[in-house]
């Protein structure tokens, strides 16, 4: 009964975000459309995290690689023939770097939002799950990478646009990015991926692939000492959470028009984390809700008192850790659970009657 | 003569210098239980675990029917055919009883492979086979992490025996189990025995007496003694390092 209730949950929601552009403004819509591209990386960390275990505060680095990727290719397609991007004048480039110059290629730069980070996130998950590096040291590392890779944007001014980032797009595959037209489009194929990302999520979660990660997360040695490669399933799971991060900055880029460094370092990594512990690390459905949740606060908090949101934000995830380990999808669970808990007694008690009768008549024969 | 199973020789051990397994030596035979028994610290959790890949040895080597496996990591020397289970439980709380069971008796166990929703009838077979030996087949679909202790004990002797391994290594089975339930776990050893060979280390000498197998006693990282329980039981030497040790806690106890 629980799974239908779900299910009937699920599908209103995604009848409810559907016809969304119908009812909400142009201005909300525009939001809702970029916090769903968001969501598509929470559904990565419940991946990664929720069940896998692994608690990644660089999600920034991958979700930033799928942007950067994109804006390479729509900063190309929006120059006249022979022109360079207005940055790389500033800096003195002359010509347009080779691996700039691939980018041109539509199919290609597509390939790579989704290959790139994914290739990147299977290496450095390799490289430290082979060193059996787990836990908070795993959290720290990834965290250093998300600086390490904002510095590094910051600092390639020529290649990157810098601090500014690249930004100025006018067209990807031949439409027009400014309109309402490409707005609502832009929004459907959004929330497309979101339900592709959710399906294969779940897919995943299902297939045996899950139960191994879920049991890597309880007890990894115990797992290991059945025979299983746990190195193996948790790269597999990183990359997947990789790319899905990829897949989600390149659509929040179309969204918003921009990609900076500022988007991709510790704090937005961060807030990708309390997003998904907000809604509940292991529903994929809670993590969505989730993230809208935040952002929409985000936006509304840092509008009105700017400076108080890194507060709002902190006491979110304290209060998260602290009092609501299950987040939203727990507080939902929590009446569930009495009526299990309650029905599970009595069947036990039951039990307990026809054992103890068995045993009086195994004795009396 | 056949060829043994299991073949340690002599293995040697170093924590920072200090020699946990010191020329340890031991063969076991296909079907068969053999008892490890010891001080505190003789080494024998660590022989268990230098066999299954946890701790690497200095020298020596584990040859495993006729391969020598030293080397190998941990899961594939599990996918030859050897299970160990630990000393504290190591139940999976958030897989079902019979996926923890499921998990251990699929044959696939490569990454490659784990995207298939189903175990093979043979694997079924098996998971609903041990349910019953252990005696959790009402509680199939209970979460492992709802179990009393000594549930999660049974369960995972029977993720043991459902992995399906010849060689499996129990470590203190019957620790916190009744009286009742120790011999129970012993009658099933035994019943098990014409199918999988065992090494079981434990305190209990009830329980090791129940088992009715041979005994090695390790002292100091080496085998001590070999031979029946009682045969053991009188042996000077034993009784000086091991029984010894017991009346002495015994008597500092009183």
């Amino acid at each position: 009964m629980r799974l239908r209730l779900k299910r009937i949950f699920d599908g209103l929601f995604l009848i409810a975000l559907a016809f969304a552009p119908f009812y909400l403004s142009a201005y909300h819509l525009s939001l809702l459309g970029r916090f769903l591209a968001l969501a598509i990386l929470s559904l990565g960390l419940v991946l990664v995290w929720g069940w896998g275990g692994i608690l990644s505060l660089g999600q920034g680095v991958f979700w930033g690689l799928g942007g950067y990727v994109l804006a390479m290719h729509l900063k190309l397609v929006s120059l006249s023939p022979g022109d360079l991007p207005d940055f790389m004048m500033w800096s003195g480039l002359d010509h347009l770097p080779k691996w700039w110059a691939v980018f041109n290629n539509p199919a290609l730069t597509l390939t790579c939002v989704v290959l790139l980070p994914m290739a990147a996130a299977a290496v450095l998950g390799w490289l430290m799950f082979h060193r059996r590096v787990g836990g908070v040291y795993f959290a720290l590392i990834t965290q250093a990478l998300a600086l390490a890779f904002s510095t590094l944007l910051i600092s390639q001014q020529p290649y990157t646009g810098g601090f500014n980032g690249l930004t100025d797009f006018s067209t990807i595959l031949g439409y027009s990015v400014n309109g309402p037209n490409f707005e609502r489009g832009l929004y459907w194929v959004t929330l497309a991926f979101l339900v592709a990302s959710f399906l294969l999520c779940q897919w995943l979660r299902q297939a045996n692939f899950g139960k191994v990660l879920v049991a890597i997360r309880d007890g990894e040695s115990r797992v290991r000492f059945l025979g299983y490669n746990a190195m193996a399933y948790k790269t597999v799971a990183f990359a997947v959470g990789g790319a899905l991060a990829g897949i989600s900055g390149a659509l929040y880029t179309l969204h918003v028009g921009v990609i900076s460094p500022a988007m991709v370092g510790v704090v937005p990594s961060i807030e990708m984390v309390v997003a998904v512990a907000v809604g509940g690390r292991e529903s994929l459905t809670g993590v969505i809700i989730g993230t809208l949740l935040v952002n929409w606060g985000k936006d509304w908090v840092s509008s009105a008192i700017p400076e108080l949101w890194l507060f709002v934000m902190g006491a979110l995830f304290v209060l998260v850790v602290t009092a609501m380990r299950g987040g939203l999808a727990g507080l939902v669970e929590i009446p569930f659970r009495m009526v299990d808990s309650r029905r599970h007694k009595k069947a036990t008690s039951a039990n307990s009657v026809v054992a103890a009768v068995e045993q009086t008549e195994a004795y009396k024969a | 003569m056949a060829e043994p199973l299991l073949k340690v020789e002599d293995l040697t051990v170093s924590f920072d210098g200090f020699k946990a397994l010191d020329g340890m030596s031991l063969q076991l035979m296909p079907a068969s239980v053999r008892v490890l028994i010891g001080p505190n610290g003789a080494g024998k959790s660590t022989l268990c675990d230098t066999i299954i890949g946890h701790v690497r040895s200095v020298s020596g080597k584990v040859v495993f029917k006729g391969k020598n496996i030293t080397s190998l990591p941990e899961y594939q020397i599990v996918r030859k055919g050897i299970c160990r289970k630990f000393q504290t439980p190591g139940v999976l709380e958030s897989l079902t009883v019979a996926e923890n069971l499921a998990l251990s008796a699929r044959h696939h166990r490569e990454c490659w492979r784990s995207f298939g929703r189903t175990l093979s009838g043979e694997g079924r077979a098996r998971v609903d086979e041990t349910l019953e030996l252990i005696g959790l087949a009402e509680k199939r679909n209970q979460l492992a992490g709802e179990l009393s202790h000594g549930q999660k004990q049974w369960l995972e002797i029977g993720m043991v025996v459902a992995s399906d391994a010849d060689l499996l290594l129990l470590d203190e089975p019957a620790a916190g189990m009744s009286h009742g339930e120790a011999a129970q776990t012993a009658e099933l050893i035994r019943r098990l025995s014409q199918r999988h060979s065992f090494l079981v280390i434990d305190h209990d000498m009830t329980f090791v007496e129940q088992l009715e197998a041979p005994v090695s006693v390790m002292h100091m990282g080496r085998l001590l003694k070999e031979g029946t329980l009682e045969e053991v039981r009188n042996d000077p030497q034993v009784a000086a390092v091991y029984l010894g040790r017991v009346k002495e806690v015994a008597s500092a106890c009183a």
